[in-house]
């Protein structure tokens, strides 16, 4: 697309192709799909074993149908394909929403260096997610049907998920190509996708909104199977505001493993601001958490169920709102006021416990807490639940050692033989060492 | 027995009589529509337990109505009753037998099938609207639109919805009320085969009245309460029982609002939110923005 960009060639390294031309652009895919470094780590051994038994397994599922491998039953239609990867899945997706918000319309450039990143997550995280909701659909070929079928089931609240899901991670994509275009070296579009930044990024907190509120509206039609102490007609609203916890503390946990992972991609300008932007993270993730227990307290008192604490689920309740919602809130205050990174990022793995306690809760354990047989995931759900995971960190990796998205962009702007950024990426290689630690070569 | 019956005409005096005048009928039917949009009246069915000997004859008319598959258990054995059965893929009906808290010598049977509420939860969660509510009473499944997301079983609050796990391409199942037949004009076939008159067709309107009329008669041989009629809004086959509905196997506590009303003020916050969310966030961004302010700059430096 445009000429004047071709990176100097490195020494021993063929030359990148022109990726403008079609031919140029195969042949700049089949180079960069090709694996860098260490094939036989012990990362790539144990996901691609979880991976390919998990392939035979969704085989099976589609060949005999969903009793063949989960544990789902009458009284059970939704289990942990469900519970976990979608409605927790995309509850941790919601850093993207919320970083984009801070960066771009609030203008906090204290986090622009880890908007890629976490948009990124979020994208892959809406991909794998709406590829494992395929395999819990019983017939997914009729998936279409509410996008462009005749069929449009207005008074759904699942149908306006499913529309605010699809757009959403079309945004995504677009907020992620600015850092496709780098790697294609496509400067044009790279400057025709700028020009839509705000745009994109106020439609996609507007969808955001309302497909995480969306989510737990789907539970608002279950009063008489979801237990009074998570039944609330504020569902929606307490999936919304969790998501921006969830999407905090998912962002300092990414940042954790990319940070020891990728250290060598990391520029120093990331690096010196890291503390900082952990404790930002953190004084977030605290404010909207107490938002979120008020919210959560007016809820047990309006409706009367103070007594309903005093029964095994009742414990069940306090384990997840006072031990994985209140106890890291406090902690966070603590990690604030001790300016302490290191127990921010502990206290946002507490806090990613609680959202997941509590998206299983509503969405599997305490729904239908009377019944005699209960729901418990077979081995084959968690196993398709670890390949779904393994299969999007394989690709997360393959993105970030390829484009820019943990550096700096590279300046289209400045003048043939000045991409440093670029070239350095062409340098690094893959190295995953026992450790799982990355360094350049 | 005189208690009941003084407990009765409380009851009745309290519920039906003050239902019947003017001012609070009215309230009523506003609240529990009787008939669809097109202002035809909702077909339905009422199920009197006192009438039902568990003959099974309706599980045997309504499998070959549906050409559903043999079951394994010949419809003619009473061992069936031994536990309670629950609709299936492959039975939309099925009669359970309870003991009757009442009279132990005379067990109840009550059969379980699609309630076909008047205003249904399964055909508001059905993205796709493959769960239609038909002007004529009976909630039909339209298996061409569905996708198999099993929404309707989590919205259902009577768990009547049933999925074909084993199969590769699976539909929902469930009764959809002999919808042809009731389009004919005729009534459902488990309603044609009852030898003892215990499951009566007709306008829900009509079988309110009916209903009412048995109670006000047998005051001793009937609970003073007819079930599905304001449950969750109402539903189209109602029952009749001689003991409270909680000792046979109905939920009590679903309350009378109807269900998509549950999530009608969430999605009616959804176009608000669509317009107003992206019109405060371009105000923000604009209000933060300082491309302007440098624009302005620039220009009055002049370079």
């Amino acid at each position: 697309m445009e000429s004047n960009v071709k990176p100097m060639p490195l020494p021993g390294k063929p030359a990148a192709p022109d990726t403008g031309t079609l031919k140029g652009f195969l042949r700049f895919l089949a180079q960069e799909l090709k694996p860098r470094g260490k094939i036989l780590t012990p990362f790539n051994v144990v996901t691609g074993i979880i991976i390919l038994v998990g392939i035979a397994i969704i085989a099976v599922r589609f060949a005999r149908g969903l009793g063949a491998v989960t544990n789902l039953s009458q009284a059970y239609p939704w289990g942990i394909w469900i519970g976990f990867d979608v409605v927790t899945g995309v509850a941790f997706a919601g850093g993207a929403y919320i970083l984009t918000f801070a960066v771009h319309i609030l203008k906090v450039k204290k986090y622009e260096p880890i908007v890629r990143a976490t948009v990124l997550n979020g994208f892959l995280a809406y991909v794998f997610y709406s590829g494992a909701l395929l395999l819990d659909l019983g017939r997914p070929w009729n998936v279409v049907n509410p996008i462009i079928g005749n069929a449009f089931g207005y008074g759904s609240v699942l149908f306006l998920v499913a529309w605010h899901f699809l757009l959403y991670t079309l945004v995504l994509f677009v907020e992620v190509s600015p850092a496709i275009a780098e790697w294609l070296k496509w400067v044009k579009a790279k400057r025709i996708i700028q020009k839509v930044t705000t745009a994109t990024i106020i439609l996609g907190v507007t969808l955001s909104t309302l497909h995480q509120a969306g989510l737990g509206g789907l539970f608002l039609t279950a009063p008489s199977k979801i237990h009074p102490l998570w039944y609330s007609s504020n569902i929606p609203v307490l999936f919304f505001i969790s998501s921006m916890f969830a999407g905090f503390s998912m962002i300092i946990i990414e940042s954790m493993f990319t940070h020891r992972i990728f250290s060598d991609r990391l520029d120093e300008a990331h690096r010196a601001s890291h503390n900082k932007i952990l404790l930002g993270l953190a004084k977030g993730s605290a404010s909207v958490m107490a938002a979120y227990l008020f919210l959560k307290v007016i809820d047990l008192t309006h409706g009367h169920q103070l007594g309903l604490l005093l029964t095994p689920m009742g414990y069940w309740y306090l384990v997840e709102v006072a031990g994985f919602t209140l106890l890291p809130l406090v902690l966070y205050v603590v990690a604030i006021r001790e300016q302490s990174t290191r127990l921010v990022q502990g206290t946002a793995v507490l806090t990613a416990i609680g959202v997941i306690l509590n998206r299983l809760n509503i969405s599997v354990i305490a729904f239908k807490w009377y019944e005699a047989v209960r729901y418990y995931p077979s081995w084959m759900e968690i196993w398709v639940t670890l390949a779904v995971i393994s299969m999007e960190l394989w690709v997360f990796r393959w993105v970030i050692t390829r484009m820019p998205i943990l550096g700096a962009p590279p300046d289209f702007t400045a003048k043939e033989g000045t991409l440093n950024n670029l070239d350095d990426a062409e340098v690094v290689r893959w190295k995953v060492s026992s450790s799982w630690k990355v360094s350049a070569s | 027995m005189t208690i009941s019956r003084r407990n009765f005409l409380r009851v009745a005096g309290a519920a039906g009589g003050i239902l019947l005048a003017g001012g609070a009928k009215s309230a009523r039917t506003a609240q529990t529509p009787q008939t669809s949009a097109g202002g035809i009246e909702f077909n339905g069915m009422l199920i009197d337990t006192t009438k039902c000997i568990g003959c099974r004859a309706c599980e045997e008319a309504c499998n070959a109505q549906n050409s559903l598959p043999k079951p394994e258990v010949s419809f003619s054995s009473e061992s069936v009753f031994e536990k309670k059965r629950d609709t299936t893929p492959d039975a939309y009906v099925v009669v359970n037998r309870f003991p009757n808290v009442k009279d132990p010598d005379k067990p109840i049977f009550v059969r379980r099938q699609c309630m076909h509420c008047t205003e249904p939860s399964c055909a508001s969660a059905c993205l796709c609207k493959a769960m239609e509510k038909t002007p004529e009473g009976p909630t039909v499944y339209h298996k061409d639109r569905c996708m198999g997301c099993r929404y309707c079983m989590i919205s259902c609050p009577f768990d009547i919805p049933k999925f074909e796990y084993n199969s590769p391409s699976p539909f929902v199942k469930k009764c959809i009320g002999c919808y042809d037949r009731v389009a004919r004009g005729e009534q459902p076939a488990c309603a044609e085969a009852c030898p003892e008159g215990a499951t009566l067709f007709g306008k829900r309107r009509d079988l309110i009245e009916e209903a009412r009329k048995r109670i006000y008669r047998n005051p001793d041989r009937y609970h003073p309460r007819i079930y599905g009629e304001h449950e969750v809004g109402g539903t189209g086959y109602m029952y009749l029982s001689a003991v409270p509905f909680r000792t046979i196997g109905f939920r009590i506590d679903l309350g009378t609002k109807n269900y998509p009303e549950l999530t009608s003020g969430f999605l009616s916050s959804v176009p608000l939110v669509d317009i107003l969310w992206p019109a405060v966030l371009f105000g923000f961004n604009y209000l933060i923005s300082d491309r302007g302010e440098e624009r302005g700059k620039e220009s009055g430096d002049g370079e």
